[in-house]
């Protein structure tokens, strides 16, 4: 029978949404919620200030008003999200006597309905006494004006270095530019949510919008000060980093509901939403040496983070950068300075690629740039860069260690796919007509970093009628975990995939587990299932073996029938219904990955500029992703698709604005441009599979490829329409103000 | 706050209610009727999530009052797949073609696609990207959505 493994299947999990549409936190009808109360929280609408006073004496009054919270209401102590930034940064669930930034929770209005807490908001009197604003990271790295002035400084991670003078010596071209790589609403469709109830045996249960139950334990645990949690999250509706553990506001809802003793709801508005969900923003000033002949002989990159009001995780991802920043290239000399600093905008999370689109995006522009300064074609200097093929670690001058590769034959495949000579060919011909609309090629090769290493848990029971439940510690969100693991359990029991079911998202019925994020899922989550269900086979086996008094080591399963036979007498066996029977039979492992993989790939981007207006159109996309072994190729083009959409967006369209007094100007989807369906083509896939060494599945991530990849790709399509004009560089996003104005000021 | 009568025949079933002038179609289905597979995603008629049908038009939910509704028939994704389970032909495609991940955009994007193909029932590339221009996706980058589309569509015409 040929393998299920490497096929098509449509997803398992996709009825239900298909139907009814899930069930996702705030459509939760649980009886336990019935006659829950409402929160709802008033948010600050200047950028830095003191809290003079805050009256809620007429919120008070309102209909409906149960309770109102300020910080010193509620008793939870101020936390670090991560022990290596500034122990001074702590951050109050709700503000401790000053904000930070525009949206910053102050109140939480406790009401009997939903409605009744939005009206009672507005008769809450918050007194401003106003700070001086820091928004610009580059302005905050002077320490001039002080978000936390205990600290002492505005840097929250790492440290300023000297750079080496002697870096670029021997070079005989050497670029320089500062690089913007600009903030983003991340904006999963769903947007957070929480439910929390004090249950009779003094547990609490809490429903949350997460990437993970069990990463929002430790930081919950510690705003309640009690260990008895039981959390589950229902369908999450998108996550792309930004949905790890436990928020601030979900820390509210947990805490009111411990102090009232009531269930309790809460679901933010698409508003605050995108004031408190942001990633990306780095400002990264890079310079980049190396011969006439196109030898590249030093790099360096010094990252400034924009942490935002608080360190989050997104404070941390100057590190992910830094472990990137050579990307695919053998340079012999790499320098990489990396800190973050705090500003008074929306603290920062991770999104979609979480450090490593920075890290391509900065190497992939400053090539680019260096290949224009030396006039030889992009590719070419590409090919002359890149590391060869390797099947033994490669380590790099930042002490990364790349597990498998073949960059070479990455950049060919797309470059072929493209028809690169051809596209090259069409753009000299409009460049010598002079055509209003130009053509632009833009290339971008990557290589990142998925799971990390770790560990992560399966188990598996069978039933008495033969089907089978599969337990992670993993937490899909639109990844279709369902249907891969199933598809990894059934191939080698016999169960079919439809006889299978996924259990994810429950501390009470599965121990551990480390979520869904930096595209751990498949090769961590995987091979746990891979690992367990050879556990299982062989558990059953020998449990056969009693049943019909045989050798264990003649038994065969036939994973056509998934039934059990002595070899060569097939008639009596038994299935796994009736290995199973009353009892069941369940078997758990972990399994350990020890350190991260290693997806690469090449993209292409295909643009049309018109030269006069700046208006960008991306015509065509051509993506070669290497992410090992494909367990279901429907979904791992579908993960590509959509990181390529992201990518492409954060190139044409999406940025997070905030005026100079730290005011947000994109604070809705009416505001924010989201990409749409009439902004991208239909994607051209390639398929590349260089299975890694590092599981038994041979699977690296594919979760966050298609972003990492597509952003420098377009970005680079784009300033290449318009390079023959004397165009260098184009900031992201190519507005079409940015692109007219760029053509304008090199036609001076 | 007063409290005005509604009727509405919702996926072929009589419903009454009262409810406050300004609450919304959205908020009636989901809370009123316990329909929560139509859902909100921005509550300002830019996501498009919140699409169902009303007396034969594709609209936002979230900018419908459900005293606007009153009178009419309004489809909601619960109302698409035939009584037996059988899904409807976009819902079929949809599946087939990778068309959702994260699920939350999903019932928008039916609701919008088989009004659609009520009206384009032969529709080409550029149609269907117009068509399809009032619903957001953060996960599928479109290109399952657009596949499903037009399976949908030769299905339908083929019935």
């Amino acid at each position: 029978m040929p393998s299920i493994l490497g096929t098509r299947v449509k997803r398992v999990e996709d009825p239900r949404f298909l139907t009814v549409g899930g069930t996702y936190v705030d459509d939760l009808r649980d009886p336990r919620l019935d006659g829950a109360l409402w929160l709802t929280f008033v948010r600050s609408s200047v950028a830095h200030a003191r809290l003079a006073s805050i009256d809620t004496s007429s919120a008070a009054a309102a209909p409906g008003v149960v309770a109102i919270y300020t910080f010193a209401d509620l008793s939870v102590e101020p936390q670090l999200s991560m022990p290596a930034f500034n122990e001074a940064m702590k951050r109050p669930a709700l503000a401790d006597g000053v904000v930070r930034f525009v949206g910053e929770p102050i109140v939480a209005i406790l009401t009997e309905q939903r409605s009744q807490g939005e009206d009672a908001a507005e008769f809450v009197v918050v007194d401003y006494d106003p700070l001086p604003v820091v928004v610009d990271p580059v302005e905050a790295a002077a320490d001039e004006v002080l978000l936390f002035p205990e600290a002492g400084t505005n840097t929250a991670y790492g440290r300023v270095r000297e750079p080496d003078p002697t870096l670029f010596e021997g070079c005989d071209a050497v670029v320089h530019m500062t690089l913007y790589n600009r903030r983003l609403a991340v904006a999963p469709l769903e947007v957070k949510g929480c439910a929390a109830v004090p249950a009779e045996d003094g547990r609490m249960v809490v429903w949350l919008s997460s990437q993970g139950a069990h990463t929002a334990v430790a930081s919950l645990q510690a705003a309640l000060g009690t260990e008895d949690l039981h959390i589950i999250t229902p369908d999450v509706g998108g996550g792309f980093g930004a949905k790890n553990g436990a928020s601030a506001e979900d820390i509210v809802v947990c805490r009111v509901a411990q102090l009232q003793g009531r269930a309790i709801r809460w679901a933010e508005t698409r508003t605050e939403n995108v004031l408190t969900m942001q990633g990306r923003g780095q400002v990264q000033t890079v310079t980049m040496g190396g011969t006439r002949d196109g030898r590249i002989l030093a790099y360096r990159v010094d990252i400034l983070g924009d942490a935002g009001a608080y360190p989050m995780i997104g404070a941390f991802l100057p590190m992910a950068t830094r472990m990137m920043a050579p990307g695919v290239y053998d340079m012999p000399k790499v320098e990489v300075i990396a800190r973050s600093v705090v500003t008074n905008t929306a603290p920062q999370m991770a999104y979609r690629g979480a450090g490593r689109p920075e890290a391509t995006a900065a190497v992939e522009r400053t090539i680019e740039r260096f290949a224009a300064e030396i006039g030889m074609d992009a590719a070419e200097v590409r090919r002359r860069n890149l590391v060869p093929k390797f099947v033994e670690p490669h380590k790099t001058p930042v002490g990364t260690t790349y597990d498998i590769g073949d960059y070479p034959a990455a950049l060919e495949l797309v470059l072929e796919a493209a028809g690169y000579d051809a596209l090259r060919k069409e753009q000299a011909s409009r460049r010598a007509a002079g055509d209003r609309l130009q053509l632009g090629i833009g290339i971008a090769t990557y290589v990142e970093i998925t799971a990390f290493g770790g560990s992560e848990y399966a188990r598996i029971e069978v039933k008495d009628d033969g089907s089978a439940v599969v337990y992670t510690g993993t937490s899909p969100h639109g990844q279709g975990h369902h249907t891969s693991f199933a598809m990894i359990a059934s191939e080698r029991t016999g169960i079919p995939i439809e006889r299978i079911n996924l259990v994810w998202g429950d501390t009470d019925l599965v121990p551990t587990g480390g979520g869904t994020g930096g595209s751990r899922s498949l090769q961590l989550g995987g091979s746990a299932v891979l690992q367990t269900t050879d556990l299982l086979v062989e558990e059953a086996r020998q449990r056969a073996a009693q049943q019909l008094e045989a050798n264990p080591e003649d038994l065969v399963l036939d994973t056509e029938a998934g039934r059990f036979h002595v070899a060569g007498s097939p008639t009596a066996g038994r299935t796994w219904a009736e290995v199973a029977g009353n009892d069941g039979l369940a078997v758990a492992s972990d399994f350990t990955q020890p350190s991260g993989t290693f997806p690469f790939g090449a993209h292409v981007a295909v643009v049309e500029v018109d030269t006069e207006t700046g208006q960008v159109e991306l015509t065509r996309f051509i993506a070669v992703d290497d992410a090992g072994t494909m367990i279901n190729p429907l979904i791992v083009e579908g993960q590509r698709h959509g990181g390529i959409a992201q990518g492409a967006a954060q190139a044409l369209c999406e940025e997070f604005i905030y005026d100079a007094d730290g005011n947000p100007l994109t604070s809705n989807l009416a505001d924010f441009t989201f990409i749409s369906t009439c902004e991208l083509p239909s994607f051209e896939l390639v398929p590349m599979e260089t299975p890694t060494p590092m599981n038994p599945l041979g699977a690296k991530g594919i979760g966050e490829a298609g972003t990492i990849g597509a952003t420098p790709a377009v970005q680079n399509a784009v300033v290449d329409a318009v390079a023959h004009l004397g165009v260098r560089h184009i900031d992201i996003p190519c507005t079409p103000e940015r692109v007219w104005t760029a053509i304008q000021e090199a036609s001076k | 706050m007063a409290e005005f009568p509604v009727s509405v025949t919702v996926n072929g079933q009589a419903r009454r209610g009262t409810v406050e002038a300004r609450k919304t179609l959205a908020d009636w289905l989901r809370d009123d009727c316990n329909l929560t597979g139509t859902h909100l995603g921005c509550e300002h008629g830019v996501c498009g999530a919140c699409t169902v049908i009303m007396d034969g038009v594709a609209v936002r939910s979230c900018l419908v009052f459900a005293v606007q509704a009153d009178g009419s028939e309004v489809t909601t994704i619960e109302g698409l797949a035939a009584e037996d389970g059988t899904l409807h032909p976009v819902q079929d495609a949809f599946q087939k073609c990778h068309g959702l991940q994260c699920g939350f955009c999903t019932p928008g994007f039916i609701v919008s696609v088989a009004s659609f193909l009520e009206e384009h029932p032969n529709p080409d590339d550029t149609e269907i990207r117009e068509g399809l221009s009032g619903n957001i996706c953060r996960c599928t980058g479109y290109q399952g959505i657009l596949q499903a589309v037009k399976m949908a569509a030769e299905t339908m015409q083929s019935a």
